[in-house]
C-alpha cells in the first residue's frame, strides 16, 4: 500500500478531486497549508511597513492506494493540477505500512 | 466659540439698550445674518427686558411712541424683582440633538475606536485593546462623577482649574439647565470627550502595556492633564480668555492624546520585533467598521460641539463631511503616487486624519476651507505616519502621535486661518487679526504639548517605577488576550 501526498494549489482542489474520482479512488483527505519551493511570495504594505510574505497558502492532498494504481493515481493528479506556471505543486509517495477500517475492522487492502 | 460670542452680543446689547431703537439698526448692520429671535432666548432674562420692549416700540409709529414708552417703563419696574438671576432657558429642540450627540460621541469609542484598533493589531491582540478602551470608558465615567466633572468645568481658580464645587455632581439636578440644554446632558456630553481622548492614546503603547497599569496610567492622566487642559480651553481657563478657538477639541482631545501617545510610547519602548518581525493588521475589515463608525459618530463631536441644534451646527456637521473625505483621497492619491497602489488602511487613515484636523474648525471654518484644512491633513498625516515613523524609529503602534498629534496641530493652527470670513469662516473676533489669532492658536498648541508631554512622562515613570508598564518578552510573544485575560478573540 502507499500514501500519496500532493501540494497543489488551492484553486486546483475540485479538479484533483474530480480527477481522483474519475479513476475510483473514492477516500481523501485535505488539508490547508503553507509552504512555497520556487515560487515567490507577496508584498503587503500597511501605512508605511513592508511586509514581504514567503509563505504561500496550499492545500495538501492525501489518498492511501494500492500499490498497482501508484501511476494511474500520480498521472491523473498531475494532469489535473498542471497550470503550467511555478508554484503547482509536488506530489510525494510514502510506503503505507498498515490501514485499518475503524468501523468494521478490516484491515490491510481491505481497509483502504 | 459660543461663550465668547454671547459676550459680545451682550455688550452690544448694553450699548444698544441705552439708545434702543437705533441700537437694534446698529447691530443688525454689524452682523448680516444676525436674527433677534433665536438670541433673546440665549440672553439672560435681565439683559433682554431693554432690548424686548425696543423691539416692541420699533412697531410703534413716534405719536404712540410716548405712551408706549411710559407703559414700557413700567413693564420694566415689575419685572425688576425677578430679574435677579440671570435664567438659562430649556430648549427642547437643542436637548435633544444634545442626548443625540452623547450616545453618536460614545459609540465613536465603543465599538468605533475599539474596532478601528483592534483590526490593526495582531490576532493575539485583539481583545486586550477592546477591553481597554471599554475599561477606560468604565473607569473615566466613574472619575468624572467623583471629581474630573467638577475639575474641568467647575468654578475658575486662577485660569489654571476648575475647583470641587461640583464633585459628585453637586448641583447637578433634574432641572439644572446649562445655556439651554439641562446640565446632566451637558455634563455627560463632555464626558464622552474625556472617554475619547484617553482611549486614543491606546494607540500608541499597543501590544505591550499591563492592562493594570493602564488602568492606573489614565487615571493620573485623566486628572492631571485632560481635566485642566479642557479646563483652560472649555472651562473658563486661561486659553479660553486668551482667545484660543478650539470647537470640538483639536488641542483637547487630539493633540493631548497624541502627544501623550508619543511619549508613552517612547517610554515603554519598541515591541519586541519591530520593525523586522512582520506584524500585520490582523482584520483590516474590522479597521474599516471602526473608520465608518468614527466618521458618523464624529458629528455628534463636531456639530454637538455647538451646544445647540442650529445653524452654526449644521455647518461644523457640513465642514466635518468636507475635510475629511477631502483628507481621505489626499492620503489614497499620496498612497498611490508614492507608493503605487491605494489601500483600504490608507483610506481609513485619511479620514481619521481629516475628521481630527477638522475638529477644532468645525464652528469656525467654512466649506471651501475645510477642504483646505482636509487637504492639508491628509498630506501632512501621511507623511507623519508612513515616512517620518520609519525615518526615526519610534513604535507608535497604531500612529496616535501621527494622525492625532499632527493632524490636531494642523487644524488647530489652520482654525486660526480659516476663521477669517475672507475665507467663507465664521468671522475673526473683533480686534482681532488672522495672525494675531493665528498666534493664539501656537499659543495653545504649545501650551498643550509641553504640559501633556512633561505630565504624561513624569506619570509614566513613577509608574514604571513603582508597579511596572510593560509585560516582559514572554507575555508579549504569547499575546495579551490569553497573557492577561485568559482568553482568546477567535476560536475558530
Amino acid at each position: 500500500m502507499k500514501w500519496i501526498s500532493a501540494v497543489i494549489k488551492p484553486f486546483k482542489l475540485d479538479d484533483a478531486r474530480d480527477a481522483l474520482s474519475g479513476i475510483g479512488v473514492q477516500g481523501i483527505t485535505v488539508s490547508e497549508v503553507k509552504g512555497f519551493g520556487r515560487q515567490k511570495g507577496h508584498t503587503e504594505l500597511y501605512r508605511g511597513a513592508e511586509y514581504v510574505v514567503d509563505f504561500l497558502p496550499k492545500v495538501k492532498v492525501e489518498v492511501a492506494i494500492p500499490d498497482d494504481r501508484v501511476e494511474q493515481v500520480i498521472e491523473a493528479l498531475s494532469k489535473a493540477t498542471n497550470t503550467g506556471k511555478i508554484g503547482d505543486g509536488k506530489i510525494f509517495v510514502f510506503d503505507l505500512a498498515h490501514a485499518v477500517r475503524i468501523r468494521t475492522g478490516e484491515t490491510g487492502l481491505d481497509g483502504l | 466659540m459660543k461663550q465668547d460670542e454671547t459676550k459680545e452680543m451682550k455688550n452690544s446689547i448694553k450699548g444698544a439698550s441705552k439708545n434702543s431703537i437705533r441700537g437694534i439698526f446698529c447691530i443688525a448692520k454689524q452682523k448680516r445674518d444676525f436674527c433677534v429671535a433665536p438670541f433673546l432666548k440665549q440672553l439672560p432674562v435681565r439683559e433682554m427686558g431693554s432690548l424686548h420692549l425696543s423691539c416692541w416700540a420699533l412697531r410703534i409709529n413716534r405719536s404712540g411712541l410716548k405712551t408706549f414708552s411710559s407703559v414700557a417703563l413700567l413693564m420694566f419696574a415689575i419685572t425688576i424683582p425677578a430679574l435677579t438671576v440671570a435664567a438659562d432657558e430649556l430648549n427642547s429642540g437643542d436637548t435633544a440633538w444634545m442626548i443625540t450627540a452623547t450616545a453618536l460621541v460614545l459609540f465613536m469609542t465603543i465599538p468605533g475606536l475599539s474596532l478601528f484598533y483592534a483590526g490593526m493589531v495582531r490576532s493575539k491582540n485583539a481583545l486586550s485593546v477592546m477591553i481597554q478602551c471599554f475599561a477606560i470608558t468604565c473607569l473615566v465615567t466613574l472619575l468624572w462623577a467623583f471629581y474630573l466633572y467638577s475639575l474641568a468645568f467647575g468654578d475658575d481658580v486662577a485660569g489654571v482649574i476648575g475647583n470641587l464645587g461640583k464633585a459628585f455632581m453637586k448641583g447637578v439636578a433634574i432641572d439644572t439647565v446649562k445655556g439651554t440644554i439641562p446640565e446632566s446632558v451637558s455634563s455627560i456630553f463632555q464626558l464622552t470627550f474625556a472617554i475619547i481622548t484617553p482611549a486614543l492614546i491606546v494607540g500608541a503603547f499597543a501590544e505591550r502595556m499591563k492592562f493594570s497599569a493602564l488602568l492606573a496610567f489614565i487615571a493620573l492622566w485623566v486628572t492631571l492633564v485632560y481635566g485642566p487642559v479642557a479646563h483652560w480651553v472649555w472651562g473658563g481657563g486661561w486659553l479660553g480668555t486668551l482667545g484660543v478657538l478650539d470647537f470640538a477639541g483639536g488641542t483637547v482631545v487630539h493633540i493631548n492624546a497624541g502627544i501623550a501617545g508619543l511619549v508613552a510610547c517612547l517610554v515603554l519602548g519598541k515591541r519586541r520585533g519591530y520593525p523586522n518581525t512582520p506584524m500585520r493588521p490582523h482584520s483590516l475589515v474590522l479597521t474599516l467598521v471602526g473608520a465608518g463608525m468614527l466618521w458618523v459618530g464624529w458629528f455628534g463631536f463636531n456639530a454637538g460641539s455647538e451646544l445647540a441644534a442650529d445653524g452654526v451646527a449644521g455647518m461644523a456637521m457640513l465642514v466635518t463631511q468636507y475635510a475629511t473625505a477631502t483628507a481621505a483621497l489626499t492620503w489614497l492619491l499620496c498612497e498611490w503616487v508614492f507608493h503605487g497602489k491605494p489601500s483600504a488602511l490608507g483610506i481609513a487613515s485619511g479620514a481619521v486624519a481629516g475628521l481630527v484636523a477638522i475638529t477644532p474648525a468645525s464652528g469656525f471654518a467654512g466649506p471651501m476651507g475645510s477642504l483646505a484644512i482636509g487637504f492639508a491633513a491628509g498630506l501632512l498625516c501621511y507623511f507623519a505616519s508612513v515616512r517620518l515613523k520609519r525615518i526615526v524609529g519610534y513604535d507608535d503602534s497604531l500612529d496616535a502621535f501621527g494622525v492625532h498629534a499632527v493632524g490636531g496641530i494642523v487644524g488647530a493652527i489652520l482654525t486660526g486661518v480659516f476663521v477669517d470670513s475672507a475665507f467663507g469662516g465664521k468671522g475673526l473676533a473683533e480686534g482681532v487679526t488672522l495672525g494675531a489669532q493665528v498666534w493664539k492658536q501656537s499659543v495653545g498648541v504649545l501650551a498643550t504639548i509641553v504640559y501633556d508631554a512633561i505630565a504624561t512622562l513624569i506619570i509614566l515613570r513613577i509608574l514604571d517605577a513603582t508597579m511596572g508598564l510593560r509585560v516582559n518578552e514572554e507575555q508579549e510573544t504569547e499575546g495579551l488576550d490569553l497573557v492577561l485575560h485568559d482568553e482568546a478573540g477567535y476560536n475558530l
